[in-house]
């Protein structure tokens, strides 16, 4: 494997019991991710496509080790990720981070944003002073264009807009190499959602992170990704360059899934 | 075109903290028979609460004004006030009343059908139910007859089957099916749908939006569409009314509206909505004003590239642009 390769997953595979009734044994495993494989190269914005169901939010998760494949293999930088553990894996995890749907369900009511913000510093970095810490986290709030004040209120103050800047702004404390944003504007309006989409665009240019952009929306991913993978059933049953994928699809449900996006005339 | 429905001056106050707020302010508009408007706006704009304050379902506390004329598709209801004028105004009516045009005259869905269904209740039963609130007179068989027929219309695969499954059986799509079947059971001339495919995948959206595009021409059903997204209402709206901040601030033809919008907002919307190509993102800076914190002039103007002074001084009334099409309005002093 090559170290021009930020990340590099080969054949990821995860099955899940399936139950047919409340009352009734597992009658089998459901396969949620199939042999999935792909690599991906520094400052690039992968997408991934797929209606419900399709298994990319468990592609997700595994690609931050939140849940672990049956089988495959996954390398970050080179480095052996899926088999890394203790402070290895402690190491590795900083550097691959996750923005969430929801922000309101991804962060604490109860803390204050300079808290919620500053806490995976806290975690990462304990040598950090207070008004280090302090500093980074205000910085971060700027960059993600909230203002200074942000700090010392709570989560319900803001809007959804605003809070998925925060939940931004958390994933990027660590200065990630390797962002995976999980359907980020598929719960706000569409005016909010298109700041969010630039927002991530232009953190990635300043701080060459490389972007895995997972949403059931064609067009959305269509303003970001410049490769773009289809899911359907576990599986990439397209994937290329996104020019290629959006322009000329080759596989019928991925022309299927385009001729259904409603569009708006020109 | 006969005229089903003719909102007036319709403003819905809710009581806060801080006094009074408008979801709806002074909405008017008008619904043809078989005809489809779009309601387009962002979360907070009243689109939905202007829905709900029609059906008469508007949250406890909460206080109405203004006239909705409703032209009863049916000759004859059996309900509270059968013989009466043909027309009558919603907002004027009683909790019985209501209840005698809800479903029968006037029906609506919703996003979330899981939420709308009754998850303890067949689907049978439920569509059932709205006929025969309706016509209590008719007999078992009968009303069975009428729920089959009712699935039917609304494609439901199956129907003697899935009417004797349960909502969660069902798959999103179907469950929408099941709704619109449940809503149209009982013969309303209007259709007051919420965005009923925002939670579906766009393969099912364009399922459903072909059966409500059916039904529309079969039954000259008068489609009252809310949305967020225009490319839907280019799909199914012959004429749409955007909403920002409780107002209608632009309407007229669907496709001129969306190829030539007169509202800057409308505009911004537009160009915000991200298509299928790549090209440069454009976002409306800020956020929607709160309701209770509305500015003197043009609720807009704060977030408004071309804004100029006037725009403060009052809210812009709704205006013929000029070079447009005899109906196609915007709240905008830019395009006198």
């Amino acid at each position: 494997m090559s170290d021009a390769h930020i990340l590099e997953v080969r054949d990821l595979r995860k099955s899940f019991p399936v139950s047919t009734g409340a009352f009734t044994h597992s009658s089998g495993r459901g396969v949620a991710v199939d042999s999935v494989s792909f690599s991906l190269e520094r400052g690039e914005t992968l997408g991934i496509v797929g209606e419900s169901g399709c298994g990319k939010t468990t592609l997700a998760r595994m690609l931050l080790r939140l849940i672990e494949p049956d089988s495959g293999e996954m390398r970050f930088r080179g480095q052996d990720w899926l088999g890394a553990h203790g402070g290895e894996l402690r190491a590795l995890r900083r550097r691959i981070q996750m923005v969430f749907q929801d922000p309101i369900a991804s962060l604490n009511a109860r803390m204050r944003v300079g808290t919620i913000v500053g806490e995976p510093l806290a975690i990462h970095e304990p040598q950090l002073s207070r008004a280090e810490r302090r500093a980074r986290v205000a910085a971060m709030l700027e960059a993600v264009g909230l203002g200074g004040d942000a700090l010392g209120r709570y989560p319900h103050e803001f809007s959804g807009g605003q809070r998925q800047r925060i939940g931004i702004a958390r994933a990027l404390i660590l200065r990630p190499e390797l962002v995976v944003a999980d359907e980020p504007v598929s719960a706000l309006d569409v005016s909010v959602g298109a700041q969010i989409l630039e927002l991530l665009d232009r953190l990635r240019r300043e701080l060459s992170l490389t972007l895995i952009l997972i949403s059931h929306s064609l067009p959305v991913v269509a303003q970001l990704a410049t490769r773009v993978a289809v899911m359907q059933a576990g599986r990439f049953v397209e994937f290329g360059p996104a020019e290629q994928v959006l322009q000329a699809p080759q596989n019928a449900y991925t022309q299927a899934l385009i001729a259904a996006v409603p569009e708006i005339p020109a | 075109m006969a005229m089903r429905l003719e909102v007036r001056g319709l403003t819905v106050e809710l009581p806060t903290r801080s006094g009074w707020i408008r979801p709806v302010n002074d909405v008017s508009l008008t619904l043809g028979e078989g005809e489809t408007l779009g309601i387009v706006g962002e979360s907070g704009s009243g689109k939905t609460m202007l829905a709900l304050a029609l059906m008469g379902l508007e949250p406890p506390g909460a206080r109405r004004k203004g006239e909705a004329w409703l032209q009863r598709a049916t000759a004859n209801g059996n309900g509270a006030g059968a013989g009466s004028s043909k027309r009558e105004d919603m907002l004027a009516a009683g909790p019985s009343e209501m209840r005698a045009v809800r479903g029968r005259e006037i029906a609506m869905v919703f996003q979330e059908p899981m939420t709308a269904l009754n998850p303890v209740l067949r689907v049978g039963a439920q569509v059932e139910e709205a006929i025969r609130v309706h016509e209590p007179s008719l007999n078992v068989s009968e009303i069975h007859r009428r729920t089959l027929d009712a699935l039917t219309r609304a494609a439901v695969p199956e129907p003697e089957r899935r009417a004797r499954q349960y909502p969660h059986q069902l798959s999103g799509g179907l469950r929408q099916r099941a709704m619109i079947a449940m809503a149209l059971a009982a013969g309303p001339g209007v259709l007051i749908a919420d965005e009923p495919t925002t939670a579906l995948d766009v393969t099912v959206q364009k399922q459903i939006l072909e059966l409500l595009a059916a039904l529309r021409r079969e039954l000259r059903l008068s489609l009252l569409f809310i949305t967020h997204d225009f490319g839907v209402v280019s799909q199914i709206a012959d004429r749409v009314a955007v909403m920002y901040a409780g107002r209608v601030v632009e309407e007229g033809p669907a496709a001129e509206v969306l190829r030539h919008p007169r509202h800057p907002y409308t505009e911004g919307l537009l160009r915000a909505a991200p298509r299928l190509v790549r090209e440069r993102l454009a976002s409306i800076p800020g956020a929607v004003p709160a309701l209770d914190a509305l500015p003197t002039g043009c609720a807009f103007a704060p977030r408004c590239s071309r804004h100029v002074a006037e725009c403060d001084v009052a809210v812009p009334e709704l205006i013929h642009a000029s070079g447009a099409s005899e109906n196609h309005r915007t709240r905008c002093i830019l395009a006198r």
